[in-house]
């Protein structure tokens, strides 16, 4: 009994700890920017095709990793200077710069299934999800250890960039008032669009530690991205903390709800919890409401 | 006569291209003097602060703007920023999130000389309560040590020219006379100040020269001594009454002014 719910939290935890690098990486963006990057799940797709085809060309896992990291955080940056600044010169507003993100995100699918194809193809991760070794009463899998390590280490370094690192206050700054900022000489743009490709390659390790359990095709991050989504509102948009309790959460409620109510319910509960947490609490678990900006 | 550090000639300011805020402003800043801007509400202040620091886009529509030789009209806030122009906003623009050490840190953007420490040092010796304060949330602090927070800095960025929009705003009479010490104390040191301020009688106790603006206009310029004895503006910055009465106690029309 006890056993059962060790090991579906367990579970939880490993996939909540996805769901935590795809909401850290929207919780980033947003933050600094107030956009919503719905654009976020299809670099993390591109990538991870990147890291497909370098695979399937016999290059080593850690430099497919590496180049794959590049290119999301290479695509993030190139959509902020080469589309989000210039709509900002052109005067657009947020929702118009929401709205080109979703235009990113239809490009990019265009681009993976003209390049790829939409046949799902399988990543061949070296990391083996059938191995698995028994830690007391539960069974844990090599990838989920793996996916979880990933998703502590991206959480970590994430922490240290932004909390003890210049460029990381430089950020916080920036996100907080780009007006003061700009005034201290601070280069708004250059910290504003290294938050794009942090939060783009955060994304991409989500990806390419989902895919081994899923089939590669050209929307596989669309329901990841949903879950990190859900887990950002739930924990507060705007709070980096939040969004990593708010995706432990989320996968943990999703594997109980698999386990113990039923499977087909699992992946509704997100979206009802989207909509209790704006009825109840629209900051969020640990968010702050924004201060209305003059 | 001392050197022109910045020089404003004739700009024109439009709010949503249409609404102007400044009709051909010319002003004249010399090099190590503290220069004030007053006016009522609306006169366009702070949009002459903010027109000069860059943060309008597009603006000034006409004129032009020379600090130090070199023409500055339309350039990044960034790039005016590098220059030496220091702008603390209405609202002191702190980073509320952050701590009180994190945004004097954040003043040190960009600063890897020798002067660093000496700078902080004559920082926490001009307002020993922020180095009490540390660690604090700049939120936490009271208005009159959130203003000496922006002043602080604000002076670690080593600036040629010092923009100050309404620094005694929302202050005690008693803080607010702390903050116009330290005022003096930065002059002393040699940094040019534009203060824009309501409170003529302070603003006009540590200026030299300054001017008056009304709705988008300069309409009196000169030296503090000369602007506080001008009956105008005596009578309406300074509320020192020079209209005698009238034999039923009161004044039936207000006074024509002469500008």
């Amino acid at each position: 009994m006890i056993e059962k719910l060790l090991q579906y939290t367990l579970t939880g935890f490993s996939a909540g700890s996805l769901y935590a690098l795809v909401a850290l990486g929207i919780v980033l963006i947003y933050r600094s920017t107030r956009v919503l990057n719905f654009a976020h799940g299809d670099i993390a797709t591109l990538a991870t095709f990147v890291s497909f085809s370098l695979l399937s060309h016999k290059y080593s896992f850690p430099v497919a990793f590496v180049v794959s990291l590049l290119v999301g955080a290479a695509v993030g940056i190139a959509f902020y200077f080469g589309v989000l600044v210039r709509a900002q010169r052109a005067g657009a507003n947020l929702l118009g710069m929401v709205i080109l993100t979703l235009g990113l995100a239809l490009v990019i699918e265009g681009v993976v299934v003209w390049h790829w194809g939409a046949e799902p193809v399988s990543l061949p991760f070296p990391i083996s999800d059938t191995k698995t070794y028994r830690v007391g009463p539960v069974v844990v899998s090599q990838l989920s250890i793996a996916t979880m390590a990933a998703g502590l280490l991206g959480s970590l370094l994430l922490y240290l960039l932004v909390q003890k690192t210049r460029l990381g206050l430089a950020m916080r700054a920036t996100s907080e008032n780009v007006m003061a900022a700009q005034t201290l000489g601070i280069p708004t743009r250059m910290v504003l669009s290294v938050s794009w490709g942090v939060a783009s390659a955060l994304g991409v390790v989500a990806g390419i530690f989902l895919a081994p359990a899923l089939l590669l095709d050209p929307f596989f991050m669309l329901d990841p991205f949903l879950k990190g989504f859900a887990a950002a509102v739930l924990g507060g948009l705007n709070s980096l903390p939040g969004a990593v309790v708010g995706a432990l959460i989320l996968g943990v409620a999703e594997s109980l709800t698999g386990a113990y109510l039923s499977i087909q319910f699992k992946n509704t509960l997100a979206f009802l919890i989207i909509i209790v947490v704006l009825l109840l609490r629209p900051e969020g678990l640990l968010g702050k409401q924004f201060k209305e900006r003059v | 006569m001392s050197e022109t550090l910045l020089r404003v000639a004739s700009i024109e300011t439009l709010y949503f291209d249409r609404i102007y805020a400044l009709f051909g402003v010319s002003l004249e800043i010399h090099e190590g003097e503290i220069f004030t801007v007053l006016g009522p509400n609306g006169a366009g202040k702070t949009t002459l602060l903010r027109t000069i620091a860059g943060l309008l886009k597009d603006q000034p529509k006409k004129g032009e703007i020379v600090f130090g030789g070199r023409r500055i009209d339309g350039w990044q806030p960034e790039a005016v920023a590098r220059l030496g122009i220091v702008y603390v906003p209405e609202d002191r623009g702190l980073f509320k999130e952050l701590t009180v050490a994190e945004n004097l840190k954040l003043g040190l953007w960009g600063r890897h000389d020798e002067g660093v420490k000496g700078d902080l040092a004559f920082v926490y010796g001009m307002f020993p309560i922020l180095s009490e304060r540390a660690r604090q949330q700049a939120e936490t602090l009271s208005g009159g040590e959130q203003q000496m927070l922006a002043l602080g800095r604000a002076m670690l960025r080593r600036p040629r020219l010092l923009m100050l929009d309404e620094p005694s705003l929302g202050l005690a009479p008693r803080i607010a006379r702390t903050v116009y010490d330290a005022l003096a104390t930065i002059a002393q040191r040699g940094t040019t100040i534009l203060l824009v301020e309501q409170n003529a009688r302070l603003a006009l106790g540590v200026a030299r020269r300054g001017a008056i603006l009304e709705a988008g206009r300069v309409v009196l310029e000169g030296t503090a001594r000369e602007l506080a004895d001008d009956e105008n503006v005596r009578e309406v910055y300074l509320g020192i009454g020079v209209a005698e009465a009238s034999t039923k106690g009161w004044r039936l029309y207000r006074k024509r002014r002469r500008w």
